[in-house]
């Protein structure tokens, strides 16, 4: 039984055709780490939002189960539903520089959720952000803690947001290209935290990321999205040894190797970008007629 | 040290517009043909009665030398004397004053609190029927004045259905035990909740035309900022955390969506206290827009010039707290 | 996106065409005033005071809005009130439009002590009470039309002035009028040819409004019985009167101040509707 097992999700904008999602399968064992990789408009962003239910409210879910836990999030009441994800699941997000809310200071945005969800005493909360700050390597936590946003860099932003993620001990992180809005030297020291706050917490966490690079540094196995269909899932050691799937070995192709950062890339040819788009469209065709 | 010397340009600002509104208030209404003087006095006085009196409020002078004096004065905290009642200016304008800064206050926060209501449940319910339904409502609000919603208000509230009392500052009858002027202030720290309810009964139709439109000015603002808001990163964070719609609207978004309705509201603030001289005329409330009035009409000149200084002084010094304020509340200006 | 971009511009065409219909209406009304109107509008029987509207028990036939206490017919009052209440409008907010326009292009395009004079003029004008200062000067100038409409091209010219300026001084920073500067025009040449038609639909919109403004203000003033004679019959002198006797004869109250709160309404929606029009992004 899989910690998280996303079954036949669709989702299409809200009032049209047009379709976001085509019957997701994806599955996340405990303590995995699984990356979600596409081009942009892949739809691999909108998985990871579905499932935290923060999709934009122009999306709607026609049909499939998120279960996490056992439970099918979707069948739960809203409030319920809520409560279920905030107690279970996290989010590490995109942009630093937004995702703190610059009129409250550092300490209540990571422990809100412990002492108003969670219920924790608001001084045990206190203790459990001044620890886990100190884990990410953040000097001086106590005084962090007063600070509003704007007085810190995007790098310490990110490493409290990801502090805060794993701060109500969740059995699943979302991140969400947590990477993109850094500049290269910070990346790489953020994502090595994060695996290393994943290996300490055991946490099960879902990368999303365009960047076939960092998956094989973090993660044990993979989808690939083309379309808002997943064209293929297998394990990082297979994937970069033998992509079963031929989107997958031309993306591959078209990513730069840390072994080789200057060897000639090849873009994703127009013969795989077409039999992937007939696949899709072969996909579309059998939902319409079943 | 920076915002102390923008403090003081303030000031600085702020006393040159003072001093011009004194100039021009005092050299228009000198400009009336007639003398006041003669107006008000019984048919019978004789030249010398008016002559006498003429020279008493220092009407013979040239207007140069009747301001100077004037200004002479008022460093002293004299404002002249009324004509009409023959009492110290000062006094018959700060008796007055309490009345018309307790409707005006009255009239903001219902104005904040309608304003708010209608922000807060269009943001929730933001691209329905409900929020179309507040739009129409906000402008039809917005382009009527308060003197037709006084109106209005006079006909569905004081003769349709009446409910509210329409006329007046407390019902006369009524004994009142009072020391200052300030009666809805005063009756609650007397608990007489007798009085107080009649004096809400009183002047809470006029102060409900004062806030209609200003309670749409900061519905719309609010609701816009809220609406930008609710799309940010932290406000989607708060979301995964396990928070309901209320609490991320009212905890994560409206704290940051309030800032640039809080400057809008100081400037239409001073509006709404310029309103109050027509409606407080409407609504026969004792206060000083009604006073006002009857200075006009009366020619009474010291006491039209008192009166319109103290508007322009609450004017200045109204948005003088709205700047400071907001320095305040914004925390990258605080700790910047 | 595409289509709530034509929903919006639906309603905007909604907005326009029922607030300049009713203004349209009320022009047509005002100018047929004397073939309209059933009665004379100062014509006073005593006989006939506080006749209910038509529809109301006790009503006299031809007399089909009642009567106010000294026997005048109301709706002969209102059609002659909004000639009134039209002349106003037009005038004074032509008037406060081309004064506080100019001085507004002035100080925001050629700044300097211009400007600082304007604006410091702008200050103190914001800082008197409007209602106040009105009053103040009808009883200055004693009643009549031209008053009414001197007072509010005196109060109201800011209205233009400020926001005129601030728009002149997004204009003038651009770089077409810096080319035009280059070509070696005339400063004042280029304020109207360069700066001015790109004002003009900001301009249109505060006209608009304005002119809802000045039916209010000559409203108010004959409210507070400063405005023309009191013979004369217009909608804030009816009120008025309409607000003393409200207990015995409300419909003395209620047209003209249905009529007045659909016109200030209409010109309002018509400068709003306006706006929207002339919005870039929705064009």
């Amino acid at each position: 039984m899989s910690f998280l097992a996303i079954k036949g999700l669709s989702a299409r904008l809200r009032d049209t055709s047009f379709p976001i999602l085509r019957d997701v399968f994806l599955s996340v064992e405990a303590g995995e780490v699984h990356g979600l990789v596409g081009e942009s408009g892949a739809g691999k962003s909108m998985i990871g939002k579905a499932l935290l239910g923060i999709l934009p409210t122009s999306i709607e879910i026609t049909h499939g189960t998120i279960e996490l836990d056992g439970v099918d999030l979707l069948r739960l009441p809203p409030a319920e539903r809520r409560r279920r994800i905030g107690a279970t699941a996290a989010l590490i997000p995109q942009d630093p520089l937004t995702a703190l809310n610059p009129s409250r200071r550092i300490g209540p945005q990571i422990t809100d959720r412990l002492v108003d969800i969670l219920g924790w005493a608001r001084s045990t909360a206190e203790a459990r952000a001044r620890e886990l700050l100190d884990e990410v390597h953040i000097p001086d936590p106590v005084r962090v803690m007063r600070s509003y946003p704007h007085e810190l860099s995007g790098g310490m932003r990110q490493r409290i947001l990801i502090a805060s993620a794993f701060a109500a001990e969740p059995k699943l992180i979302v991140a969400d290209e947590p990477t993109t809005a850094l500049d290269v030297t910070v990346q790489k020291q953020i994502l090595k935290l994060i695996a290393e706050m994943q290996a300490r917490h055991g946490t099960a966490l879902l990368f999303v990321t365009h960047d076939l690079g960092v998956v094989s540094k973090v993660c044990q196995s993979l989808s690939v999205l083309y379309g808002g269909m997943v064209v293929e899932r297998t394990t990082v050691r297979d994937f970069f040894r033998e992509p079963a799937h031929s989107y997958s070995r031309a993306l591959l192709a078209a990513t730069p190797k840390y072994t080789d950062p200057l060897a000639s890339l090849t873009p994703v040819p127009e013969t795989v970008i077409a039999a992937v788009q007939a696949e899709v469209a072969a996909h579309d065709r059998s939902q319409r007629n079943g | 040290m920076q915002l102390f010397r923008a403090f003081l340009l303030r000031l600085f600002t702020t006393a040159i517009t003072l001093s011009g509104v004194a100039v021009i208030v005092f050299f228009v209404i000198r400009v009336v043909p007639g003398n006041p003087i003669a107006m008000m006095l019984p048919p019978g006085a004789t030249e010398a009665d008016v002559a006498r009196l003429t020279a008493r409020y220092g009407f013979d002078k040239s207007i140069p030398e009747q301001f100077l004096i004037w200004l002479q004065g008022v460093v002293q905290g004299d404002f002249g004397t009324s004509i009409t009642s023959n009492q110290p200016v000062l006094g018959l304008v700060l008796g007055r004053l309490p009345a018309t800064l307790e409707l005006s206050i009255m009239a903001l926060v219902i104005a904040v609190f309608i304003g708010g209501f209608i922000a807060l449940t269009g943001t929730r319910n933001r691209g329905t029927s409900v929020e179309a339904a507040i739009d129409v409502g906000n402008g039809m609000a917005l382009s009527v004045p308060d003197f037709l919603w006084g109106l209005v208000l006079i006909l569905l509230f004081g003769v349709l259905w009446p409910v509210f009392h329409i006329s007046g500052r407390v019902t006369p009858s009524l004994d009142l035990p009072f020391t200052t002027n300030f009666y809805l202030f005063e009756s609650v720290l007397r608990l007489r909740f007798d009085l107080w309810a009649d004096i809400v009964s009183h002047m809470f139709m006029p102060a409900l035309a004062l806030a209609i439109p200003l309670a749409a000015i900061i519905g719309q603002l609010l609701k816009q900022s809220l609406k930008e808001t609710m799309h940010l990163d932290y406000v989607t964070l708060a979301r995964t955390k396990g928070y309901g719609e209320n609490h991320v609207i009212l905890r994560e978004a409206l704290p940051n969506a309030i800032l640039p309705t809080l400057t809008l509201v100081g400037v239409q603030f001073t509006f709404l206290i310029g309103g109050t001289v027509i409606i407080e005329r409407l609504f026969s409330y004792e206060g000083l827009g009604n006073m006002a009035i009857d200075a006009v009409i009366n020619r009474d000149l010291p006491l039209i010039q008192g009166i319109v200084i103290l508007f322009a002084a609450i004017f200045t010094a109204v948005n003088l707290i709205v700047d400071l304020s907001y320095a305040f509340l914004n925390p990258r200006l605080r700790h910047g | 996106m595409a289509d709530g971009r034509s929903q919006i511009r639906r309603r905007v065409g909604l907005k326009l065409w029922l607030s300049g219909g009713w203004i349209a209406f009320l022009v047509m009304a005002a100018l047929c005033a004397p073939w309209l109107a059933p009665h004379d509008p100062l014509a006073q029987d005593l006989f006939l005071g506080r006749l209910p509207p038509a529809w109301v028990q006790g009503a006299e036939p031809g007399f089909y809005l009642g009567t106010d206490s000294l026997g005048r017919d109301v709706l002969s009052r209102i059609l002659y009130g909004a000639r009134l209440a039209l002349i106003v409008a037009l005038v004074a907010g032509s008037l406060t439009c081309l004064i506080g326009a100019t001085l507004g292009l002035m100080a925001g395009f050629l700044r300097g002590w211009v400007d600082v004079v304007i604006s410091r003029a702008i200050d103190i004008w914001m800082a008197f009470p409007p209602v106040l200062f009105s009053i103040l000067l009808i009883a200055v100038m004693g009643p009549g039309l031209t008053s009414i409409i001197l007072a509010i091209v005196v109060i109201d010219w800011t209205r233009f002035a400020r926001v005129v300026r601030a728009e002149a001084m997004a204009q003038g920073a651009m770089d077409y009028v810096a080319s035009a500067q280059v070509a070696g025009r005339r400063r004042i040449s280029t304020m109207f040819t360069e700066i001015l038609p790109n004002v003009l639909p900001t301009i249109v919109v505060l006209l608009t409004l304005e002119m809802g403004i000045a039916v209010i203000v000559e409203a108010i003033l004959s409210f507070v019985n400063l405005s023309i004679s009191t013979d004369d019959p217009t909608w804030g002198g009816m009120i008025a009167e309409g607000r003393t006797s409200i207990h015995q004869a409300w419909w003395v109250l209620v047209f003209p101040l249905v009529t007045l709160f659909l016109t200030v309404l209409s010109f309002s929606q018509l400068g709003e509707g306006l706006k929207d029009r002339f919005d870039p992004v929705l064009r």
